[in-house]
This record gives structure tokens, sequence and C-alpha cells, in this order.
């Protein structure tokens, strides 16, 4: 069966019809992932006993007819963040290289009760820290519209995955960028819903003030489809919002007639790649033909969400990976002298260089004597940057921005430069500090047909509003309907 | 090279409290490294922030109580399925009581 282009409403409609059986679908990707995965390197588990086992079970359902749950046999790759019982889940760690969960997270609870398939889990940086799926401990994922390019991250092996549509959907995290970014280097659409729309329970912590799963998909429906499966409160994750879930799919309408769209200024920057200026200002350019007010807008401590977001992502991650210490679970280190020695040697062996950065940063923001300089003068210009995104909303509905400053980049290329590498964030991170919503879809390509993304901008819970914006664009240009030359 | 932030030594300091441990060679990478992101994290001082209320999070955060009562948990077996060590139902670590 054809699985190029293949959205998660079109395999439903299939499913339902029975053209098609799960169990046929599931064996389909198993091949398309023989075939193609060991080019992209997207996959760190295929769960074939567990995906054809639930395969079956939607055939029965399917079989008997009645109402079917809205992923009824849709096959599905899951980021190596999220806890699956009795699949090993990794986080890209050499130090959880062994670690099989006793539980599922609440978001793959719910994509199981939905009837959804688990194919695999996917590649990511280690522990979501790195923009380029380079810094996973089993090697980095490739780009399926340039072998040589970074597939952007951390959650890179979802969206190389769903560009190479080696699974019908992905489900990734972003802490930073890390849904939005690798969907803009890899063509797919990325979805960050608001802090505390989607539950964290099981999904291990990076920045716990900053993390939030969301979908990675082929298209605007299925983003909104996948979002409606995981959203809602859990009583199990303490920040979990007590918010209504909309339908979204019933905000999949064209009509942008009236919307009141910003263009941040400091987000459009001289200097900027000629690539994502050009195919940004055709973007506005249509956005307004079709009856969009576009007005610019300031979001003026725009340039300090960085530092600021490197200080508290690094503190709240250093306080987090203590936990990884050699006793109840994941790696320990052969003979030691005692318990501190245990401990150290455990750790030195089992985070990457990124990692053991990151902690030795945020251990140091929340050392004795530079709490105040660090930790709490970052706390303070979050509040600012927040405050800009308040402001702005009260005079527009979206904001519009480049996802990323450039295309995706050759591997290697920035991995000797942290602070390069940091930089690549610098569009999506003030959306994490401040716990908006935002969406990263298809909107061009570079000289070299490398994919750039449109980023989007919501009011916080106002997925609604993001998504009939995206969903206008897609349906107006059709850029994503664009596969990469990988076959 | 403007001045230093953070000296090998205090990088040697923050590796201990971290429970990392650190070869010569990666002493001074995570030194040089360490300094010039420290650096760029000092533009936060262009920024008079006196007046400002600190945000560590962006719910309110309160309490998130729950009744207290009795529910499914993990059995014994999946709570250790993963320990590295384990006897008679433990976890097993190395000694820390000087006996």
């Amino acid at each position: 069966m054809e699985l190029r282009g293949l959205t998660i409403h079109a395999l439903r409609e299939m499913l339902v019809r029975r053209e098609v059986s799960s169990v046929e679908v599931v064996q389909a990707f198993f091949r398309r992932i023989e075939k193609i995965d060991p080019q992209i390197h997207a996959y760190l588990v295929v769960a074939r006993k567990e995906a054809l086992e639930q395969a079956r079970r939607a055939d029965e359902a399917i079989e008997s007819g009645g109402d079917l749950p809205a992923l009824c046999g849709v096959p599905l790759a899951i980021k190596d963040i999220l806890c699956t019982r009795g699949i090993r889940t990794t986080c890209g760690s050499a130090i959880l290289a062994d670690y099989i969960p006793p539980y599922d997270a609440t978001v793959v609870q719910r994509l199981k009760a939905q009837g959804a398939v688990i194919l695999g889990k996917v590649n990511m940086d280690e522990f979501a820290m790195g923009s380029s799926t380079e810094n996973s401990c089993f090697g980095p994922t490739r780009n399926p519209w340039s072998l040589e390019r970074v597939p952007g991250g951390s959650s890179g092996g979802c969206a190389a995955a769903v560009a190479a549509d080696t699974c019908a959907g992905a489900i990734g995290s972003d802490t930073g960028g890390s849904i939005r970014e690798p969907a803009s280097f890899c063509g797919v659409v990325g979805l960050k819903p608001t802090y505390g729309r989607v539950s964290r329970y099981g999904l291990v912590a990076f920045a716990s003030s900053l993390d939030q799963v969301g979908p990675m998909t082929k298209d605007v429906e299925d983003a909104a489809i996948l979002l409606k499966a995981i959203c809602g409160f859990d009583p199990r994750d303490s920040t979990s919002a007590k918010v209504e879930v909309p339908d979204f799919r019933r905000s999949l309408v064209r009509d942008v007639k009236g919307l009141r769209l910003g263009i941040p200024k400091e987000y459009f920057i001289e200097g900027m790649d000629p690539d994502v200026e050009r195919v940004l200002d055709k973007t506005i350019g249509l956005f307004e033909e079709l009856g969009a007010r576009c007005t610019t807008i300031s979001l003026p401590h725009t340039a300090y969400a960085q530092a600021a977001y490197y200080i508290i992502s690094t503190a709240e991650a250093s306080s987090n990976l203590a936990r990884y210490d050699g006793v109840k679970y994941g790696h320990r280190c052969q003979g030691y002298g005692g318990i501190i020695d245990m401990y150290e040697k455990t750790r030195t062996e089992g985070f990457g260089a990124e990692v053991k950065r990151r902690i030795m940063l945020g251990t140091y923001a929340l050392s004795a004597g530079y709490y105040d300089a660090y930790y709490r003068k970052a706390t303070q210009v979050r509040r600012l940057v927040k405050q800009d995104f308040d402001d702005a909303f009260e005079v527009v509905d979206v904001i519009l921005a480049p996802t990323c400053p450039t295309p995706a980049f050759p591997i290697g290329e920035k991995t000797e430069d942290p602070l390069q590498m940091y930089l690549m964030d610098v569009f999506t991170i003030p959306v994490n500090m401040a716990g908006i919503p935002g969406i990263s879809i298809p909107c061009g390509f570079s000289r070299d047909r490398l994919p750039i993304g449109l980023q989007l901008l919501g009011r916080s819970f106002d997925e609604k509003t993001l998504l009939q914006t995206a969903y206008t664009f897609e349906q107006e240009t059709g850029v994503y309907l664009e596969r990469p030359p990988i076959d | 090279m403007d001045r230093d932030r953070i000296s090998r030594e205090e990088v040697r300091y923050l590796a201990g409290l971290a429970r990392l441990r650190l070869s010569e060679g990666e002493t001074e990478t995570f030194a040089v490294q360490l300094n010039r992101i420290l650096s760029y994290m000092e533009k936060l001082n262009e920024l008079d922030t006196s007046r400002v209320e600190p945000m560590s999070h962006v719910v309110g955060m309160s309490n998130a109580f729950r009744e207290d009562a009795v529910q499914e948990s993990f059995s014994q077996e999946e709570a250790l399925q993963n320990a590295p060590e384990r006897e008679g139902g433990f976890f097993k670590v190395p000694r820390i009581v000087k006996g």
C-alpha cells in the first residue's frame, strides 16, 4: 500500500471503510522502516510484537462495528522520552539504556485508549538537550530532505519519521523548541500546546516548568486529531490544567478574514537568512491577500529570553537529573569504593557531554553566592518575556514569525560550539518561557530545497485560533504535500 | 579575552556538587565553554529588574492536594524490576553507615 504522504485522517477513512486492515498497515510500515530507516536512523526500538497485537485488537473492533475511537488502528511513533510500559525507554541516554518502564505515560495511555498502535520509540537528543539530535548516545538521526543535514532536535526522530513516512504521525516534546524546530527542518507540522494542556506524567523530566508534550504530523488536521487525543486534566500531574478540551477539528475552517496578525519586529532582524526572509515575506503577503490584518508589533525582551532560558532550564535540569544515581533504576557502574564513588562513576559514565555541561551550568546558577545574580534574575526576566506576549495579545490574535533563523544545517557543524547550537532556539524559546501555544508548519523551501517553517503563536489555551490560521495557510498553499526525495 | 567568570578550581568544585568526575581535559573544555556561556548571560544585567516579581512558573502554583485514599500502585516486583542490584525485596547499595 502507498504510505507516502499518508495522513492519520486519510488512513482512518480507509480503515473504517475496511479497504485495508490495521495489521496490513502496520506490516507495510515495518517494511518501509526496514527499507528507509537505516538511512535516517529515526527508530531506536520497533515494537513489532506489541504493535501487531494492538493492530489485531483494532481490527477486531473495526470488524465488530459501532463507534470507533479516534485513532483506531493508526500507527504512531513516540519520542523516547515518554514512558511505555514494557518497551525500553532511553531518553537518548546511556544512563537509561536498559530501562523498561513498569507503566505508561498518561499520553501513551490515552493514545492506546483511543486505539492507536505504537510502532516504536524514536531518537532524540539526550534528555531532550539539543537542537539537532546529534546528542543521542545512539548516534544522530539524518534529515530525510538531505541526509548530510540534521533533522533538528530534540524531537528529531519524530520529525524525520513523519517526513520519511515511516509512521502516520508522532508525539514529541518541547522545552525550548524541541517540537517546532525539528518540524521546521523536516517540513512537517509540530504543535507545542499551552503549558498545562497535556499531562507530563511519564514524560522524563528535563525542565519541569517548560516541558510540554505535543503532536508532530503531516498536516494540520492530524495535529488537531492527535492534540484532542492527548490533552485534558490529569490528577497525576500537579501542573495539569483543569480546562475544557474543545473539539479541535471544528477549527479546521479556511478563513482568516479580519484576523489580527502580529509580526514581531525582533524576529525579522538584519542579517537573517535570505531564504527564510524571502519565504516569510511571501507568507505575510498571502495572509494579507486572504484578508488578515497584519501589523508590526514589538516583543521588546526577545533578545533576553535566550539567556534567561538557559539559566532556568539548566537549573531545573540539574535538580531533575539528580535522580540518576544508580540506585533504583538505570545504569550503575562496575566496581566502586563507597556510595559517593558509586554516584560519581555512575553519572560520569552515564551522561553525555551536553548533559554534563547543562548540569554544571544549572548547579552554578543555583549555587550559594550566584543564585540571585543568575537564577533569580532569570525568573524576573521570564516575567518580562511573558508580559511582552500578554501586551501583544491585547492588540493581535495570532503572532507570525519564522520558526528558526535558518534551514537545517549540516551534521557536525555546531557540535563544537554549544553557544551557536543554543542560538538555533532563539525564536522558539520565548514561547516556552511564557507557556503559550505555538505551531510550526511548512511554508516554503530554500534554494537548496530544504524546508522552511512558519511559526504561529497564540494566547494561552487558544490552540483553536492557531489551528484555524495554520489550516487556512496550509490549504491555500499545499506546501505540506511535498515529500522528501527519500524512498 | 575577558576575565574568567569561573575558574578551573570552581569547575572542579561544581563537578563535585553535581556528583560528576571530570578529566583534566574536560575541566579545561568546560571552563572555556562555561565562561563563554556565562558571559553571554550577563546580557541580562542590561535590564533593570529591581521592581519585577520573579516568575518561576507560568501557572499560579499552589499545592495540589488529593484525598489521602488508598490507590493502586506498583507491586514490589514492579518497583524493583529495574534495580541495578537488589536483595530480599530491597534496593541494594554500598554500605553508607560506618559500623
